[in-house]
């Protein structure tokens, strides 16, 4: 275990492991979305209530679930980062950061469209909608923070503290938002009431979960390689990668 | 005055270490203050953007007495946290740039006592004097009795989270070039909670709710602020320091 810990900090090594890792996650993953998917969109029954529009459930909730805990996925690197000084982890915020960012817009998205034919607007000061947007901008804000700072180190802790004390906040900003929101917000528009999903539609929904998982570890995984060879360009092994005739 | 020196002296000479630190806070705070009250320009002006700010509502949406007694609150609510979040620029840069930050982190006093000192001298340099120019305002946008005394409550308990939670980001955006929006995207998601229940109670009390309660999580906001803030801070500026 804890031998494994320390490789981590070698970027070589994960470069290699990530090497080999990447087909399994990225056709497993495949599989697995496309599974989902094409269930839930041609095969799982139409809603009673919602007819064919709730299909777009199997798009929203993958996202919405990866958006948020890709946070929580940056939150637990930021500490490594800060307690470790590790560099992977680092790399591994940095990389997730914008992929956070835009599957948090999907969701938002794909939200405001399925809103549309369910509440009749594209978009309401809901609480779980205000949250995610929220979500959106402290993706936003850890981004512009890490690009803003052009040291290396430094920009990876500040991120760090900026990704933590985000974590703190998250729950204070979702209980605040869902507090206002029953203030202020009519009773108008309710969340259709959802009936306990039938098999035919909970499947799917969880293949299209699982698939979405294994393919975001694809992406950072490609994404952390190709930091790792920007960071790690004047090493030898980097060099004898990308010669022209070396290893592909 | 001089009762006060001894006293300091007093706390400075005492055999244990932590009245060394009080000693300190209060030596940090006073810096702060005696170093604005000299530069009286950067105190007024977040006041003047704070007037500003709420004469462009009226201005802007409508001047009728229904809708601003409706908005009145939210409307002085979202221009103190604007006033706050511009002003939170000068929090460490005049330090920073003279090297007296420096000096600070290599105290023996830990740094995030002497970062809330300077929280705490922000505030009273920019929150309260919010707090005390909000009554006026108030009036001026037909707030009712009850709620103008609840909303000064509000700002009152608010403004200093704000001041805390703007130190961290005003710590870790030290030095760089694009300052200033930067630090805007970074805070404002934090300021959200601080903002609904501020408005929250001041509805509640327009509407002739009890607000206890609301004030009192307010005041846990506070505590939390007071509590965790300082050490996000200390830590930003110990990497911002590091990268200068």
């Amino acid at each position: 275990m804890w031998q494994f810990f320390h490789k981590l900090g070698s970027p070589k090594w994960f470069y290699d492991i990530a090497s080999r890792l990447m087909p399994w996650l990225l056709w497993s993953g495949v599989a697995l979305f496309m599974a989902g998917v094409i269930w839930g969109l041609a095969f799982a029954p139409p809603d009673y209530l919602q007819g064919n529009s709730y299909r777009i459930i199997f798009i929203h909730v993958p996202s919405a679930f990866l958006a948020q805990s890709v946070y929580i996925m940056m939150a637990v690197a930021a500490t490594v980062t800060l307690v470790w000084r590790m560099k992977l982890a680092d790399v591994f915020v940095k990389s997730a950061a914008p992929v956070g960012a835009v599957l948090t817009f999907l969701a938002l998205f794909t939200g405001a469209v399925w809103g549309k034919p369910t509440w009749g607007t594209w978009w309401i000061w809901d609480a779980r909608l205000t949250s995610m947007l929220i979500l959106l901008f402290l993706y936003f804000g850890a981004i512009a923070l890490g690009s803003a700072i052009s040291d290396e180190k430094s920009s990876a802790r500040a991120v760090a503290v900026l990704v933590l004390v985000g974590v703190v906040n998250i729950p204070i900003i979702k209980y605040s938002v869902e507090w206002w929101n029953t203030l202020h917000q009519p009773a108008t528009f309710k969340l259709t009431e959802k009936p306990s999903m039938p098999a035919d539609m909970w499947v799917p929904l969880l293949l299209a979960v699982l698939g979405l998982y294994l393919l975001f570890g694809w992406l950072a995984c490609l994404r952390m390689q190709t930091e790792i060879l920007v960071r790690e360009g004047r090493t030898r092994w980097v060099r004898e990668l990308v010669k022209p005739g070396g290893n592909p | 005055m001089s009762s006060d020196e001894s006293g300091v002296k007093a706390i400075l000479h005492a055999p244990e270490s932590s009245a060394g630190v009080l000693a300190a806070m209060k030596a940090v705070m006073l810096r702060d203050l005696k170093s604005s009250f000299r530069q009286p320009q950067d105190l007024l002006n977040p006041l003047l953007f704070f007037v500003l700010v709420i004469m462009l509502f009226p201005l802007g949406v409508s001047p009728e007495v229904a809708f601003l007694q409706k908005a009145g609150g939210g409307i002085l609510w979202v221009a103190a946290l604007l006033s706050v979040l511009l002003s939170l620029d000068h929090l460490f840069r005049h330090d920073f740039d003279d090297g007296t930050l420096e000096q600070m982190v290599l105290q023996p006093q830990p740094l995030f006592l002497l970062v809330l000192a300077k929280s705490m001298a922000h505030w009273v340099l920019t929150g309260l004097p919010l707090v005390l120019l909000t009554p006026l305002l108030a009036v001026m946008v037909h707030l009712e009795g009850n709620s103008i005394g609840v909303l000064c409550l509000t700002l009152l308990i608010g403004t200093p989270v704000l001041s805390l939670i703007g130190a961290i980001g005003a710590a870790l955006t030290l030095g760089l070039r694009s300052a200033g929006v930067l630090l805007s995207l970074m805070i404002i998601p934090l300021y959200i909670p601080v903002l609904i229940f501020g408005t929250g109670t001041v509805m509640a009390a327009a509407e002739g709710a009890p607000v206890t309660g609301q004030l009192a999580l307010m005041g846990a906001f506070l505590v939390l602020a007071m509590t965790l803030a300082p050490f996000a801070s200390a830590a930003a500026l110990r990497i911002s320091l590091s990268n200068g």
